[in-house]
């Protein structure tokens, strides 16, 4: 008989319940290094200046402080399917493009305004775009993650993608829930009637 | 071998195999409890227990791996990082659908008392009466009576929180002081009293999370962090870890045998009872016999059953219990997924504070007392209000500081409840094996012939509408019902597999749980109930539980086992 089959015969004598085999309970999920994404250093850098202007830093920090552009490499890689990959690829590519066609240079080398401009132009396009294309409303607020291969849902704007993510990576930052919003990690009590006054920020969860 | 002789086996561990270990153990039987999954050890195992969002490396969205891999879970909200590795693996344990049915399980030690709603409520005495005044299916061999105090027994222990309310439909427990509603709740809750003359209640959830703590068994009250299925490192909720486990464990009584899949209860057809059971081990695939004078059988609804059809087949066909034709059948869920939601105004000026891992509750009132509808039985609601995060919708939200602002204050009040639907027993709403399918371990698994009938999708049209009635009555505004279709297995109240009854001829189970055509087989866990109510029914099992084990002992103690 093998030695951990006879352990778990042996409990009885004792009389004490014996705990024999690996415990895998909940997975201890390793963090995903860039190298093992779709995406190098120099992508995650422009994504988080990008998702800098969609939340930017105020008198909190904003993306770029939470460095959502890792993030967002790491679950466009492994929750997106093919077909998001692509059209938020293709995106970040359109973006620079236009970047080149109404300015002359890369999204990069924009001043602050200019990125402004060009983001409010591409978030005016993709709502137009989203309604076109009825896509469901929420789609900006919603989980980065839902949609399956094969599925007919419509695809949505490539600029809602990038959007979603940075709002979705952001908030469940340590940055984004507890420097921007709130979070308490272990309350203790619940009081469902609280004085709450305009400005004060949102629980993150 | 002397280790392979115990006073009584326990098959599974959780919410009902738990209760069966503990109250063998404490009668002083030598009991080994089986469980085919892995070990999860209390708090020590709990690892993401103190994990925050970021500490998951995908923010806990399910992968497109994680999609492949899960083909049955992701059909639902369980498949996420969180709980990665809590549910079964999909390849190693497939079943086949005959029709849609969505299979959520736990193998491992604790089962599913590690992943349950939580929320704990007592059939009430139409229950057990409404197939015999009805002629629907056969009559409970018991009534509420016969149950009553061996709830209060498992309330008092498990710590459930609760408000007595006076209330027949839903009758009242021993709990500890109800988790708080908040402001918005209490308002609602008073304006629909009001417009339905008391015949509607939004009443405080009742739910094994603890408002005081149980020192004497290492239980510390809940502490609002609203991350139960990660496991509790405080013991705030019942599971087996928290709660019966440790009960075992101290009488010293309890063998815990995990990766241990019982392949079949063996039979000795000359005394009619059973002398043991078969199992594989899931690592090494060995098999090894166990016996002894009585078994529990508490693999969970499903596999109670499967373990049933796999066991003394060579004298029924359908295996042990099947002699009434009924083993297997008239499986039965709750139908959920339906309900209503609604914004609140007038309270911009309150919030809230900690995240209570609960709700209300709106017990039946269809086909109650004076009402009459065109089906038969009711539901009950779930729900719970609370202001919008920032996953809010804003419309014309755009980029920058203003929208970095906007987003990141609570949004309005919303309110929303969705219903849970009893569901009849149907002779042909049933499962069985399908030998041309077999798992890792080359056992048959089951098929699934289950659907929802003419009387629940009519009362389906009842559970959006009542909701939608109650928020405009209640003057809420942009109500919205919804039906976001439900699928047999989804509420994860699977029942009726191996039926109480009062007959041999139309029932797998007597009176105590006992296995007709075998007395020293007891199976308390979902399969046993000839009608599903409409609420949810663990409370249920571990009641019928410490009952039949109460049974079980004086049986053998007779010299009947």
């Amino acid at each position: 008989m093998e030695r951990r089959a006879l352990l778990k015969l042996i409990a009885t004598a004792t009389g004490s319940a014996l705990f024999a085999g690996n415990a895998f309970a909940y997975k201890d999920l390793r963090p995903v290094p860039i190298s093992e994404t779709l995406f190098s250093q120099t992508d995650v850098a422009l994504f988080n200046e990008m998702a800098e202007v969609i939340i930017p830093q105020t008198d909190t920090p904003g993306a770029k402080a939470a460095n959502v552009g890792e993030t967002m490499a790491i679950l466009v890689t492994d929750c997106y399917t093919p077909l998001l990959q692509k059209t938020f690829k293709d995106g970040i590519n359109t973006i620079n493009a236009k970047s080149q066609s109404t300015f002359g240079k890369a999204f990069l080398q924009l001043d602050t305004v200019q990125r402004e401009a060009l983001f409010n132009e591409l978030d005016s396009e993709a709502k137009a775009a989203n309604l076109a294309n009825k896509v469901w409303q929420g789609v900006e607020t919603g989980k980065p993650s839902q949609w399956e291969p094969g599925t007919d849902e419509p695809t949505p704007h490539y600029f809602t993608l990038l959007k979603q993510l940075t709002l979705y990576c952001f908030f469940t930052s340590q940055i984004g829930a507890t420097k921007v919003l709130r979070y308490v990690s272990i309350p203790g009590k619940y009081d469902g009637n609280v004085p709450y006054k305009k400005g004060d920020k949102a629980w993150a969860t | 071998m002397a280790t392979n002789e115990y006073d009584a086996i326990v098959i599974g561990s959780g919410i009902s195999g738990g209760w069966a270990a503990k109250e063998l153990t404490e009668k002083g039987l030598k009991v080994l409890m089986l469980e085919r999954g892995k070990n999860i050890e209390h708090i020590k195992d709990y690892k993401n227990a103190h994990k925050e969002d970021w500490d998951y490396p995908h923010r806990d969205l399910p992968t497109q791996k994680m999609k492949l891999d899960y083909p049955v879970l992701k059909r639902d909200y369980p498949l996420n990082e969180k709980t990665l590795g809590m549910w079964a693996n999909e390849k190693e344990n497939p079943y086949t659908e005959d029709k849609r049915f969505d299979w959520f399980r736990g193998y491992h030690v604790g089962g599913r008392s590690l992943l349950w709603g939580r929320q704990s409520y007592r059939l009430n005495k139409e229950d057990f009466e409404a197939n015999a005044k009805e002629g629907i299916a056969v009559d409970w061999p018991i009534r509420y009576d016969d149950l009553a105090p061996w709830y209060d027994y498992v309330e008092k222990f498990a710590g459930i929180s609760g408000n007595r309310d006076g209330l027949d439909v839903l009758p009242d427990g021993i709990y500890q002081p109800p988790m708080p509603m908040n402001i918005v709740e209490e308002t609602v809750a008073a304006r629909v009293k009001e417009a339905f003359k008391g015949t509607r209640h939004i009443l405080h959830g009742r739910t094994s999370n603890m408002t005081k703590g149980k020192p004497e068994e290492g239980r510390v009250h809940c502490q609002y962090r609203n991350k139960c299925w990660l496991g509790c490192p405080f013991g705030g909720y019942f599971s087996t870890q928290a709660s019966t486990l440790p009960a075992a464990v101290k009488t010293g009584n309890l063998t815990l045998r995990p990766f241990s899949i019982v392949k079949e209860i063996l039979f000795d057809k000359d005394k009619q009872r059973a002398t043991g059971v078969e199992i594989i081990d899931a690592e090494t695939n060995q098999t090894y016999v166990f016996k002894s004078k009585i078994i529990f059988v508490n693999a969970s609804a499903l596999n109670s059953a499967w373990i049933l059809m796999n066991s003394a087949t060579d004298v029924w066909d359908g295996g042990l219990g099947s002699s009434s034709g009924e083993l297997g059948h008239n499986v039965m869920d709750h139908h959920f997924r339906v309900g209503a939601s609604a914004e609140v105004d007038g309270f911009d000026d309150k919030y809230t504070y900690g995240r209570r891992p609960t709700g209300f509750y709106v017990p039946r009132f269809r086909n109650w007392g004076d009402d009459k509808r065109d089906y038969l039985r009711g539901f009950g609601y779930q729900g719970s209000a609370s202001r919008s995060g920032w996953r809010k919708d804003i419309a014309e939200m755009g980029i920058g500081a203003g929208l970095k602002d906007a987003i990141s204050e609570p949004g309005p009040w919303t309110i929303g409840m969705t219903a849970f639907g009893e569901m009849l027993p149907h002779h042909d709403n049933r499962i069985y094996l399908n030998k041309n399918v077999t798992d890792k371990w080359g056992l048959p698994v089951l098929a699934m012939d289950v659907e929802i009938k003419e009387n629940e999708l009519k009362m389906r049209k009842d559970m959006q509408q009542d909701a939608v009635d109650m928020f405009e009555a209640a003057g809420l505004k942009n109500v919205q019902g919804w039906d976001a279709t439900y699928a047999p297995g989804m509420g994860i109240h699977e029942m009726g597999t191996a039926r109480m009854g009062r007959d041999p001829k139309t029932s797998v189970l007597n009176a105590y749980n006992q296995v007709w055509d075998a007395p020293n087989v007891f199976v308390t866990d979902g399969a046993a109930m000839t009608s599903g109510s409409c609420v949810n029914p663990s409370l249920t099992y571990m009641a019928l539980t410490a009952r039949a084990a109460d049974f079980a002992v004086e049986e053998l103690k007779r010299g009947n086992l």
